[in-house]
């Protein structure tokens, strides 16, 4: 901006930064459109479809919305899940992603671009992590200039860890809560280096967007707080720091109360209580300082005596009444997520339903490398360029960086706040390393041509002094590649060689790098850089792309797809009533209401433990104690979801022992134990009678027998148990091409009439006419 | 179902033998064949009837009757004419055919009137070709099968033609599926032939002579009806047809009763569930391309395509099979290229489309046609083979202003035989083929027009506001400060010719020409000093410049320093080269200096960066 605003708009510096300005901005849609197309191999080789689980419910929360608007939206009753409970899912939903896709329908459709409401919540992900990439460059630009801003944003354009969730179709919180999250960042860092309140609102107005977008918001208001402390303990408080984070807590607070499902958590539950406790702080810090600076030295040590021992005992209060207040609450004022964050054995032991989510268990290490790969390794160097120099900023993404690698150790989920400091990190990384070893062969380059010239004329060597300086490090480079020719020429080991030997007054010129190790490491660099690339595209083709209601297998004869998912729901929708209910394990509630339009008992949103229990139990239970079940709430068909036939592996018997455990830990007679043979889960002929007679053996393996004959399940590898059975309670209305989906409907209640008639018939005398019997229906 | 049918039959019954009706006596059917083909589910009944006046007036008017639980069913009707003579040259004329209102013919009669090509006088005979097809006269009987039941269908006629006129001679014949029979009425003259049931020949019968038959057979034919049907054709004149057709299909056949298994479905070599359709073959038009099949969940996997020129066959599977009262929906869409169904004529265009579903033997109950036109087509007519209701309405699509004009056709009742090409003619000029390219260009010419101007003037609202005032100081700080640089850069670039000339020296030892340099050196470094007094001047006075300002007066007195030690140095060279010293005892003369040079020359360097960075 400068160089379009300065007097000579021809000079060649003015020109360096406007062709700078104009390649940075092509850069940057390079990035953003490489950000939206990396993420369409799932459309490219499925097909534009929402994916998994918790999409599905997005996805209809948004079609509701595009279709009755925001007021009903927000009053909207659903009772279309949880029968007979229904749930309020304007009060209970981060409203976030459902806005931004509906509003983005909404300025279409007003354009008159017919897009359906489906494209928009496939394609909201990727339009969204071209949007975060953007957020990374304008972060990690604060931090360490624009260089590093575009090597960052490239790297986050790419980090598998972020393509796992915003691919398009994943149409999750996620995919819009990271570019929040960064944005946020970004608004915090800005403030932080401008000390503008126009920057404070709007980063009060980017943390009640990601308030608005997901759960993981609470990492904000714990790692800024704890920011502005280290700030404050380092001695760099400044009024910079308090523009920055004053404002944010306040009229982020009352923002957040704002949401319906934050409400008055946003003063009330412990997640929130670090923020106040900062805020209070910075408060007394710059009353401090205001003080110190209106008082003399003396008087001040004075005061500050006698306001420490008073501000002492005010603390302990306010500390004892927090505690006592936090101890008072039933999770002692932590959400059970919040806790297992803390403590990672917290969950498995006391929340079986947190504990058998799979994204909530701890990462592998090799899900490091998968997920973030290379920046792994230069996360380290970016660390340290960070501390050189270090300022507010640097000393932030550090405090990031360290906290989301705990917060990724406990739960896989949060690998997803990991990958943007780690792209963070490692763009300053590489952009450092680049600027060391081109800026040195930029300078030898120069030097070796400048020098031959000079070897004919001795009596002057010095020219230029840069000249000079240059030779003599060229002779010196020379003599450190021979030494240790196979180091690669990471420059911090670097430096301390070069620098007593030069004696430099000159700090930059320690930098400098001998010619050939500078070009070893660049293309090592750069081909560090193509794995990387290598492994994210692979990442998003492969691994990260299947929208898993479709499943393909590669055989000989070609592609084989396995569509039974989407076959039984939609038999279910066109042919079963409108008012059906539908059974399922939680996991099927979200698309069972998404794409059979049928009301379900349970789903994926586990607010009624109870509830869940009581599915497991049925599943759990023999057919008569599980059909007695099913119709006290009033179901219809029981869906179960079996892969023993085609061997796939995350189906319902797989799942069994989790409904085991949830359904017995509020019914207690349902014992995990009877369900394992020592402590060993199996289906085949050793198992236990109960798990045997169970409704969800029953129903996943009834006339399993007939397939082959013999009743070998591919995926337990193992022939059934009990192979040739009848159910009594239940009858088979449908089941899926490749049997994975098998949908059972509850019997009328005969046998009861039945025994009652007969008891009838004993009781009365023969006499009654047969007709009577005859008009039963039931014989 | 049957028990209605079954009164209404009694009714007819009844009613014929009421009847007494002379007026349309005048004619005499002198033979009458009919075949009644029942291999779909369709019943499609064609009809040769030779007429005969006998009366002594001329006739213009031929009367057509079914019985009204057929006539109720009644789907499609022609009536045709052959004219000339010899087989050879015979060309078929349709010809008009309206529902006659049934005066003095009992209500469970259906009547259709037939207009006559020409009166028929007397004596003169007319041969007639009446094609009608029936939905809904096969029923499925019993009405719920289990899945391993074969479909059984009932078929209920009259063995006699039921007219209103005396017929001489005529039989019928019934072309069953070639599958298993279970019974048939069997009258007088009933053969059954392989699959095909004959009745007749029947002689010298009376006007309205009718007896009910019955057949029980089963049937094999997929009994897909579409509940609703909507068909969108949208032209595109940058030479695309789209259509887009979302299908509800139901399975009409006998219902399913009881569990659907998967295993007997699958088994093998006897998969039980005959009575379930898997399949549908849809035939769309050739070089039709971008077909999708889809439904409201996702992509159908399971399709097949074929095309040659000829056609494009698409082999569709439901997502599941469909057994007896299931339900599915399912949309395809394809793209058909403009030049094959677009025309003009007469300064008008013309699409020239089929109206029904390209799927085979497909019956649809409620049949939408909706042609959307482009933008601005004007004078919009239609043309039809048949009756059907037409609307119009507003449809707003990619980018649109005024909206597309939509022909909406509605139909129930429709099968196959519908499938015959609709005109839609509307008027359109090609200027508007224009109109949305150059809208989204004007509309990305304002965004960057408005991006220009918004960095290059000046928004803030307040023009005396400290912070306004700050920033416009600043620019000119930093305007200054760019001054300063260059001149910075010049004095060095000086420098350098200096170093130069001093080289120069070295080679040449002609120490006239260096000191001719150094004169000229000397005066421009005045001059540059000068020019920077000014800059200098104004940094100090500005307050926002206080921090730079002591960096920038240390970057000139560093600079001034340099100058006087590298002016030192050039006259201690030149002297020595006038005084011929040796070239070594020089460089130990000027070495410190040299050491010193360099050093300042750095600093400046380091100053230089740090200014740029501001």
């Amino acid at each position: 901006m400068a160089a379009l605003e300065s007097p000579q708009p021809g000079t060649p510096t003015a020109m360096r930064n406007a062709f700078g300005n104009v390649l940075s901005v092509l850069i940057l849609v390079l990035i953003g459109v490489l950000a939206f197309s990396i993420r369409l191999f799932s459309v490219i080789k499925y097909e534009s479809v929402i994916h998994e689980f918790d999409p599905y419910f997005n996805y209809r929360v948004t079609q509701f919305l595009s279709k009755n608007g925001i007021y009903e939206f927000w009053n909207w009753f659903d009772d279309r899940t949880w029968y007979p409970l229904g749930r309020v899912i304007g009060g209970t939903v981060y409203p976030g992603l459902t806005l931004t896709a509906g509003t983005i329908w909404w300025v279409l459709n007003s354009l008159n671009i017919p897009l359906s409401v489906e494209t928009v919540c496939v394609f909201t992900a990727p339009v969204f992590s071209a949007f975060a990439s953007w957020a990374t460059y304008l972060l990690t630009k604060e931090v360490k200039g624009s260089g590093a801003g575009l090597a960052a944003a490239a790297l986050l354009a790419m980090v598998p860890s972020y393509i796992s969730r915003s691919v398009a179709g994943s149409y999750d919180n996620e995919a819009v809560a990271i570019f929040a999250l960064i944005f946020t960042f970004y608004l915090y860092i800005k403030t932080l280096n401008t000390g503008s309140l126009f920057y404070a609102t709007l980063n009060a107005l980017a943390y009640f967007y990601m308030v608005c977008s997901w759960g993981g918001y609470t990492f904000i208001i714990n790692l800024i707080p704890m920011h502005v402390l280290l700030c404050i303990v380092t001695g760099r408080y400044s009024p910079r720091l308090y523009i920055a984070y004053a404002p944010l807590v306040v009229l982020g607070t009352l923002l957040a109360a704002l949401v319906p499902v934050v409400g008055f958590n946003a003063v009330l539950t412990s997640e929130h209580f670090a923020s106040f406790l900062v805020f209070i702080i910075i408060h007394v810090v710059a009353l401090v300082y205001y003080i110190k600076g209106i008082l003399s030295p003396k008087m001040f040590k004075v005061a500050v005596t006698l306001v420490v021992s008073i501000g002492m005992v005010v603390c302990f209060i306010v500390v004892a009444i927090l505690v006592a207040l936090v101890a008072s609450s039933p999770t002692g004022g932590w959400s059970g997520r919040s806790l297992s964050l803390l403590d990672p054995t917290y969950a498995s032991k006391y929340i079986p339903i947190i504990a058998s989510v799979s994204e909530h268990q701890p990462p592998t290490w090799p899900s490091y490398f998968m997920d973030i790969n290379v920046l792994a390794f230069l996360v380290p160097a970016g660390i340290i360029a960070c501390f050189s120099p270090l300022s507010d900023a640097s000393s932030f993404v550090v405090l990031y960086i360290v906290m989301s690698v705990y917060f990724s150790g406990v739960m896989v989920r949060l690998m997803l706040v990991l990958a943007p400091a780690a792209c963070i990190m490692s763009g300053i990384a590489l952009s450092q390393a680049f600027d060391v070893f081109t800026g040195s062969i930029k300078y030898q380059l120069g030097a070796s041509s400048n020098s031959t010239d000079d070897a004919e004329d001795n009596t002057s060597t010095n020219n230029a002094p840069k000249d000079d300086a240059s030779a003599g490090k060229t002779d010196k480079g020379e003599e450190i590649v021979k030494e240790r020719s196979s180091k690669k020429g990471k420059k911090k080991e670097r430096e301390p060689a070069d620098k007593p030997s030069v004696k430099s007054k000159i700090k930059k010129k320690a930098l400098v790098l001998p010619l050939e190790a500078s070009i070893v490491a660049l293309l090592l660099l750069i081909m560090l850089g193509a794995f990387y690339v290598i492994h994210c595209v692979w990442a998003a083709a492969e691994a990260y792309s299947a929208p898993s209601i479709v499943l393909t297998s590669q055989s000989r004869d070609g592609l084989h797809v396995f569509d039974d998912f989407r076959e039984s729901y939609a038999w279910l929708s066109h042919n079963t009533d409108v008012d059906d209910k539908v059974a399922s394990w939680w996991d099927y509630g979200y698309q069972t209401t998404a794409m059979a339009n049928r009301t379900v008992i349970v789903d994926n949103n586990t607010w009624n433990n109870t509830h869940i229990a009581t599915v497991g139990t049925a599943m759990s239970s023999p057919e008569k104690a599980a059909w007695e079940i099913f119709n006290s709430l009033d179901v219809k068909y029981v869906l179960v979801v079996f892969g023993g036939l085609i061997g796939y592996p995350s189906d319902d018997i797989n799942k069994f022992l989790w409904m085991v455990r949830i359904g017995g830990g509020v019914f207690p007679h349902i014992k995990e134990a009877d369900y394992l043979r020592d402590g060993q889960y199996r289906i085949d002929s050793e198992a236990t009678p109960t798990m045997l007679n169970c409704l969800m053996y029953k129903l996943s393996y009834y006339r399993f027998v007939e397939t082959d004959g013999k009743g070998y399940d591919r995926v337990r590898r193992t022939e059934i148990g009990k192979k040739n059975f009848k159910l009594t309670h239940f009858e088979e209305v449908f089941t899926s091409h490749h049997w994975m989906v098998r949908i059972y409907k509850l019997k009328p209640p005969r046998n009861r009439i039945r025994g009652r008639t007969k008891k009838l018939k004993s009781k009365t005398s023969s006499g009654l006419s047969s007709k009577s019997v005859k008009k039963n229906p039931w014989i | 179902m049957k028990q209605s049918s079954v009164v209404d039959l009694l009714l007819l019954l009844l009613a014929i033998s009421l009847l007494t009706t002379p007026a349309f006596s005048d004619l005499v059917l002198s033979k009458v064949e009919r075949r009644i083909d029942v291999t779909s589910q369709i019943a499609r009944v064609t009809k040769t009837l030779k007429v005969v006046n006998s009366g002594s007036e001329s006739v213009s008017e031929f009367i057509l009757t079914f019985p009204k639980f057929l006539g109720n069913n009644l789907a499609y009707l022609s009536v045709s004419h052959s004219e000339g003579k010899g087989k050879s040259k015979r060309t078929l004329v349709n010809l008009s055919v309206r529902e006659a209102d049934s005066n003095g013919i009992p209500d469970s009669i259906s009547v259709y009137s037939v207009a006559l090509p020409k009166p028929l006088s007397k004596g003169d005979t007319l041969t007639l070709e009446v094609v009608a097809a029936f939905t809904n006269v096969l029923q499925p009987f019993p009405e719920k099968i289990t899945q391993g039941e074969i479909h059984l269908v009932m078929l209920q006629e009259s063995a006699q033609y039921l007219s209103p006129y005396a017929v001489e001679s005529q039989s019928l014949s019934i072309k069953l599926p070639n599958a298993r029979i279970e019974s048939y009425t069997k009258l007088e003259n009933t053969k059954l032939q392989g699959s095909e049931l004959k009745y007749g020949p029947y002689k010298n019968l009376q006007s309205y002579s009718y007896s009910p038959i019955v057949v029980h057979f089963e049937s094999k034919a997929a009994f897909a009806v579409a509940e609703k049907l909507v068909r969108e054709i949208e032209v595109s004149h940058w030479g695309n047809v789209q259509v887009t057709e979302h299908y509800n299909v139901v399975h009409r056949g006998a219902q399913l009763k009881g569990e659907f298994s998967r295993l007997d479905f699958q088994a093998r070599p006897n998969p039980r569930g005959a009575s379930a359709f898997r399949h549908l073959l849809a035939r769309l038009p050739p070089r039709a391309h971008s077909i999708y099949y889809r439904d409201d969940i996702g992509n159908i996997s399971t399709s097949e395509m074929q095309s040659d020129s000829k056609k494009t066959e698409l082999l569709i599977e439901p997502r599941f099979p469909l057994f007896g009262g299931w339900k599915t929906f399912f949309t395809i869409g394809y793209g058909l290229p403009l030049s094959d169904f677009l025309f003009a004529s007469e300064g008008k265009r013309f699409l020239n489309i089929s109206f029904g579903s390209p799927i085979l033997d497909l019956v649809t109950e409620k049949l939408i046609v909706q042609v959307v036109l482009p933008e601005g087509s004007k004078d919009i007519s239609v043309t039809t083979p048949f009756a059907v209701k037409q609307s119009q309405e507003i449809k707003y699509s990619h980018l649109d202003i005024a909206g597309r004009p939509v022909v909406v056709l509605e139909k129930n009742n429709v099968v196959p035989d519908h499938n015959q090409h609709i005109q839609v003619y509307y008027k359109f000029s090609n200027i508007n083929l224009l109109s949305e390219p150059l809208m989204l260009i004007s509309g990305f010419f304002i965004l960057f027009i408005t991006c220009i101007i918004y960095t290059r003037a000046d928004f803030s609202i307040s023009k005396s506001s400290p912070t306004y005032l700050a920033k416009l100081q600043w620019d000119e700080v930093l305007a200054t400060l760019q001054e300063v640089q260059s001149i910075i850069q010049k004095c060095l670039a000086t420098h350098d010719k200096l170093e130069a000339s001093l080289r120069d020296l070295s080679r040449t030892g002609d120490t006239q020409t260096c000191k001719a340099a150094r004169k000229s050196t000397d005066s421009l470094l005045k001059d540059l000093s000068k020019e920077l007094k000014p800059l200098l001047g104004f940094l100090q006075s500005s307050s926002l410049a206080s921090h730079i300002s002591p960096k920038v007066e240390e970057l000139v007195a560093k600079e001034k320093e340099l100058e006087e030690k590298l002016m030192a140095k050039h006259t201690t060279v030149v002297e020595g080269y006038e005084k011929k010293s040796s070239g070594r005892d020089i460089e130990n003369r000027i070495a410190s200096q040299q050491q010193k040079i360099i050093a300042l020359r750095q600093e400046i360097e380091d100053l230089l960066e740090f200014i740029d960075e501001i």
